[in-house]
């Protein structure tokens, strides 16, 4: 069974209690639909939770299929050094298919962020070290397409629906609290 | 030749072959030795999920590399599926034809599925000469990742 590799840290961007009983990490490319559809799927998950929950999403662009994946990652860490990280997360999975650069400066303004600064950032491959750093980590932790979702350190391989996802989450909170 | 079931284990000398790569190309096993190589059986091109179990070590193969490892697919399609397949996910590695007679490779390797006529998902790491180092074979639905691949690379420096 895999395993997270790279335990979850404040370098990581967290939703919800940095001490929460559960967590949800995902590897996701921003150009993925599966991760697209997935992303409501974590709205609705959240919410059901609540505080009970932190959600961690991890950059795993696949970036030989998807042709603006890196730059759309890139562009939420380089909105995250502007404390948007989920905002500019859920601008871009609202708004999958364009990508483009252009596409990505207009959703930084959108979001009320230095718009200049994430195409500087871009420009520069400011924030390819750190994309490349949550990637690497993905693959010790045996991600194996994306989205990969690990519960509390533990690969998820079942269903990517709410319902399946929440029944998960709770049979492993419930062995945690054992 | 066997219809033995079981996967071959860490430390028998890889079964040598030849299979097409191309229409006009074929891969040897034994003409690969001198650098770790890594076999990936897998039941059929165009899964239909991004980021499928090829796609994903096209994604690594950076990191292969940096072991001198040499990556091939392995599955029965013929070579103009894999040919169609691998443009259009960029593979930057080649895909093996299983394909006449069908399996006969991933059944010397005791990976093939007789009653579903396909490869099991199942992964080789041999090392430089040619004897295999590691084996894993995986739930048919289960991507396995790449991270055994990745661990026993580590193990055989």
């Amino acid at each position: 069974m895999a395993q997270l590799v790279q335990p979850v840290t404040e370098e990581d961007h967290i939703a919800g209690p940095v001490n929460a009983p559960l967590t949800l990490v995902e590897y996701g490319d921003f150009e993925c639909p599966h991760c697209g559809a997935a992303h409501p799927v974590v709205k609705e998950i959240q919410q059901l939770l609540g505080d009970t929950l932190r959600f961690v999403f991890r950059q795993f662009p696949l970036t030989q299929i998807h042709p603006h994946a890196e730059h759309a990652a890139e562009a939420s860490e380089s909105a995250a050094a502007q404390d948007a990280f989920w905002e500019m997360h859920d601008i871009i999975f609202e708004n999958q298919t364009a990508l483009a650069d252009r596409d990505l400066l207009r959703y930084a303004a959108a979001i009320d962020i230095d718009a200049e600064q994430v195409a500087e950032d871009l420009a520069a491959g400011t924030w390819q070290t750190r994309v490349r750093r949550d990637f690497a980590s993905g693959v010790r932790s045996g991600v194996n397409g994306t989205p990969t979702f690990f519960i509390n350190g533990m690969r998820y391989d079942g269903l990517l629906d709410a319902r399946s996802l929440l029944a998960a989450l709770r049979v492993s909170g419930g062995r945690a609290s054992r | 030749m066997s219809d033995d079931e079981t996967p071959l284990n860490a430390g028998t000398a890889a079964p040598d072959f030849t299979l097409p790569s191309a229409p006009d190309q074929e891969v040897k096993l034994s003409n690969l030795a001198g650098k770790p190589v890594i076999l990936a059986f897998y039941p059929a091109d165009w899964s239909p999920v991004c980021g499928d179990q090829m796609a994903l070590y096209n994604e690594i193969l950076p990191e292969f590399e940096k072991y001198g490892a040499q990556l091939c697919g392995i599955s029965v399609d013929g070579v103009w599926c894999h040919r169609a397949f691998s443009q259009a996910r960029h593979l930057q590695f080649p895909l093996l034809a299983d394909f006449e007679p069908k399996g006969a490779v991933a059944r010397r390797y005791g990976v093939y599925r007789k009653d579903d006529g396909i490869a099991e998902r199942a992964l080789f790491v041999l090392d430089s000469d040619g004897v295999i180092r590691w084996s894993h074979v995986s739930p048919i639905h289960i991507n396995p990742g790449a991270d055994g691949i990745l661990s026993a690379l580590e193990r055989l420096h």
